[in-house]
């Protein structure tokens, strides 16, 4: 459970909306939790799902501050950075099922969503695959003097991987309207940060490119928040930033993972670092909601969330003949079938 | 514009030039492209005129530069990667075969990757292993990516000029040993399209498919070879995705023999696919196997000597046709 003392120790923050990162994190929780249970009615046709339960902090608080126009690249576990930007949680979940009325018509899945009516340029099933986008969607945002920054969200797992460092250190030397958002949550697949790396303070490195840098913890979606503000306002200004949210991955590394490389005891201090019950008792302690009115607020997502699953086990699976599509421009010709090809072949003959 | 004499490194050069005050969207970015002016010397002083924000010299971080480009085209720029040697591809081989290629069909269909990725490959610098590959295969094997690769000064400016009008991610591979190469061009003068091959020469015993630097090696054993009687045509293909197919078969149907010439190595390249398709698709014309050559499946030395004989040359080139087509010469 949440410590009470964390809470009232909680600074007063008078520039964020707690109501409403509350309700943007219960609606990533309650998606997630529906995404798994897609899976387990198998429903759903990605193999690899990735959970961002505990890490409902680090979208909300961040995405709070991010405006239309703003382009972001997302991880294998992005479901929540993406609602937090306005996804439809139908289409989005319909994706996840690989059904056509997903947001890539059933192409992409949970790991390859993407939608560039709000600025996402992508999850990405390669760690680290994401961030370079970010740099040229950086330069086209100065090119075209649109004032929008572009940010790239990934997990702790992704400072292993040298095009991150390649990143950083371009958006630092040219400037650019970039953040780099690091959800770290203890581990890349099954392994804790500190059996990845000697040095576990992440944002020491960005410093080390001239970033600004900070680390904030993802308990508190109000400190994240605050933070975010700080450092869109200054890349927006040019002064690209990368921020830390330490968090707790609560569940496994995909969906069938039991977490065998770490014991009970873990989990359970892990989970107490619950941003979603943190806000909630924060929110009730303010005395800027009561409990009724969160349980109902609680009872309408559900709700919202409930229909994802409706809606996406009535939906069709892309047609085949949209197989062939988009592997080049609408214009182009589509490339030959192997069967068709095959058969082209043998009747020569 | 009238007649005029050109290299093929000033044709590429011209290219970028006018596709960039065509097009104030197209950038290009790259290790060494701005005060240094290119590896090659193909953007020569082009940040002269078009500054330091649209020429953009990058730090040697091949999968970044490669990354940027992708993240560039998505947000509306048409970039034009360079990557100085394709020896480097590996290095952005995500960027290129997980991220360009798979984006469009990925999300969709929603979004393309117009980006041109510009490099360079082949022998002839005795530069060694990792700087003297053919490594077109790789891409040809990657669906989602164009590739072309030109052969002669004419197709260097109108090729590039055309890629940077693709909807889809053009990988462009200049051969490092014709930069130099001069011909008297109009280019004003109408190209022949995207995606079409170019027959540089007909005749009617041998079909001769290539592309790139050994077409002149090819022209130069073709030149031989009528000297003993036998006409060959001879099939430039500038680009091998999209690959003209059509042109390779009515003339292989007509001919009844094909070889096919490139430099990249022998085993699963792109000589293999072109002796595939030409086996399948014109079984029935044959008159004997396709006969491939190309590079040794061994890595390139720095020795000129064993350089050059890891790659097919003229003489190979005219060998092996005088041997395909033995009974004939014989006659």
């Amino acid at each position: 459970m949440t410590k009470p003392e964390a809470i009232h120790a909680a600074p007063a923050r008078p520039n964020t909306d707690l109501p409403q990162l509350y309700r943007t994190m219960r609606r990533i929780r309650t998606f997630e939790e529906r995404v798994g249970e897609l899976f387990v009615r198998g429903q759903s046709a990605g193999s690899m799902l990735h959970l961002s339960i505990g890490e409902e902090s680090a979208a909300a608080g961040f995405c709070a501050h991010m405006q239309d126009g703003d382009t972001f690249t997302t991880h294998h576990r992005g479901h929540g950075i993406f609602l937090a930007r306005g996804a439809d949680p139908n289409r989005m979940m319909a994706e996840i099922g690989g059904k056509e009325a997903g947001y890539c018509h059933g192409k992409g899945g949970s790991m390859h969503i993407a939608d560039m009516g709000l600025g996402h340029l992508g999850a990405n099933a390669i760690v680290g695959g994401g961030i370079p986008a970010i740099i040229g969607a950086g330069l086209a945002a100065r090119h075209h003097g649109t004032g929008k920054i572009s940010v790239a969200f990934f997990g702790d797992g992704a400072t292993g991987q040298g095009i991150l460092y390649e990143s950083m250190n371009m958006a630092a030397l040219w400037r650019l309207p970039c953040v780099f958002v690091c959800i770290n949550n203890q581990y890349g697949m099954g392994t804790r940060i500190d059996q990845a790396t000697a040095n576990a303070v992440l944002h020491e490195r960005a410093h080390a490119f001239g970033l600004v840098a900070e680390t904030v913890d993802g308990l508190d979606v109000e400190a994240v928040a605050e933070a975010a503000e700080r450092l869109v306002a200054g890349a927006r200004e040019g002064r690209p930033a990368f921020l830390v949210v330490d968090c707790y991955r609560f569940y496994g590394h995909a969906r069938k993972d039991k977490s065998p490389y770490r014991d009970a005891t873990e989990e359970e201090t892990g989970r107490q670092k619950d941003p979603v019950a943190f806000a909630r008792a924060a929110l009730l302690e303010r005395g800027l909601a009561d409990a009724a009115e969160l349980d109902a607020l609680d009872a309408q997502i559900d709700a919202e969330m409930d229909a994802t699953i409706d809606f996406t086990v009535a939906q069709t699976e892309p047609p085949l003949s949209t197989m062939f599509r988009d592997v080049y421009a609408p214009e182009e010709p589509e490339p030959e079938p192997v069967r068709v090809r095959i058969d082209r072949i043998l009747a020569r003959a | 514009m009238a007649l005029q004499e050109l290299t093929y490194r000033d044709a590429l050069r011209q290219a970028l030039i006018d596709s960039m005050r065509e097009n104030p969207d197209v950038i290009i970015m790259g290790e060494e492209v701005g005060r240094y002016g290119g590896a090659y010397a193909v953007t020569k002083e082009l940040i002269k005129e078009f500054g330091a924000e649209r020429v953009i010299d990058t730090p040697i971080s091949e999968p970044a530069i490669i990354g940027a480009a992708v993240g560039a085209a998505m947000a509306g720029l048409r970039p034009v990667a360079e990557l100085m040697y394709v020896d480097f591809i590996g290095m952005t081989m995500d960027q290129l075969g997980n991220q360009a290629a798979k984006i469009r069909y990925m999300f969709g269909g929603q979004i393309g990757v117009p980006m041109v990725l510009r490099t360079q490959g082949g022998t002839g610098r005795s530069a060694g292993a990792q700087h003297s590959q053919s490594l077109e295969a790789y891409v040809m094997h990657t669906p989602g990516l164009r590739l072309a690769m030109p052969a002669t000064v004419s197709d260097a400016y109108h090729l590039l000029r055309m890629a940077l009008t693709k909807p889809d991610p053009v990988v462009f591979i200049e051969h490092k040993a014709l930069y130099t190469m001069k011909e008297t061009v109009d280019l004003d003068a109408e190209p022949l399209a995207w995606g079409k091959s170019a027959v540089r020469r007909e005749g009617k015993d041998l079909v001769i498919v290539t592309y790139s630097r050994q077409l002149h090696y090819v022209m130069e054993a073709a030149k031989k070879l009528s000297a003993d009687g036998i006409e060959a045509t001879v099939i430039d293909l500038r680009t091998l995705n999209p690959l003209d197919f059509d042109t390779i078969r009515e003339h292989v149907e007509r001919a009844g023999r094909a070889m096919v010439v490139s430099e990249s190595v022998m085993t699963a390249g792109v000589a293999a696919e072109l002796s595939a398709r030409i086996t399948e698709e014109c079984f029935d014309y044959l008159e004997d196997p396709v006969v491939r050559v190309a590079g040794e499946d061994i890595p390139i030395s720095v020795s000129t000597a064993l350089e050059t004989g890891s790659v097919p040359g003229p003489q190979l080139i005219l060998e092996t046709a005088r041997k395909l087509l033995g009974a004939r010469v014989a006659a």
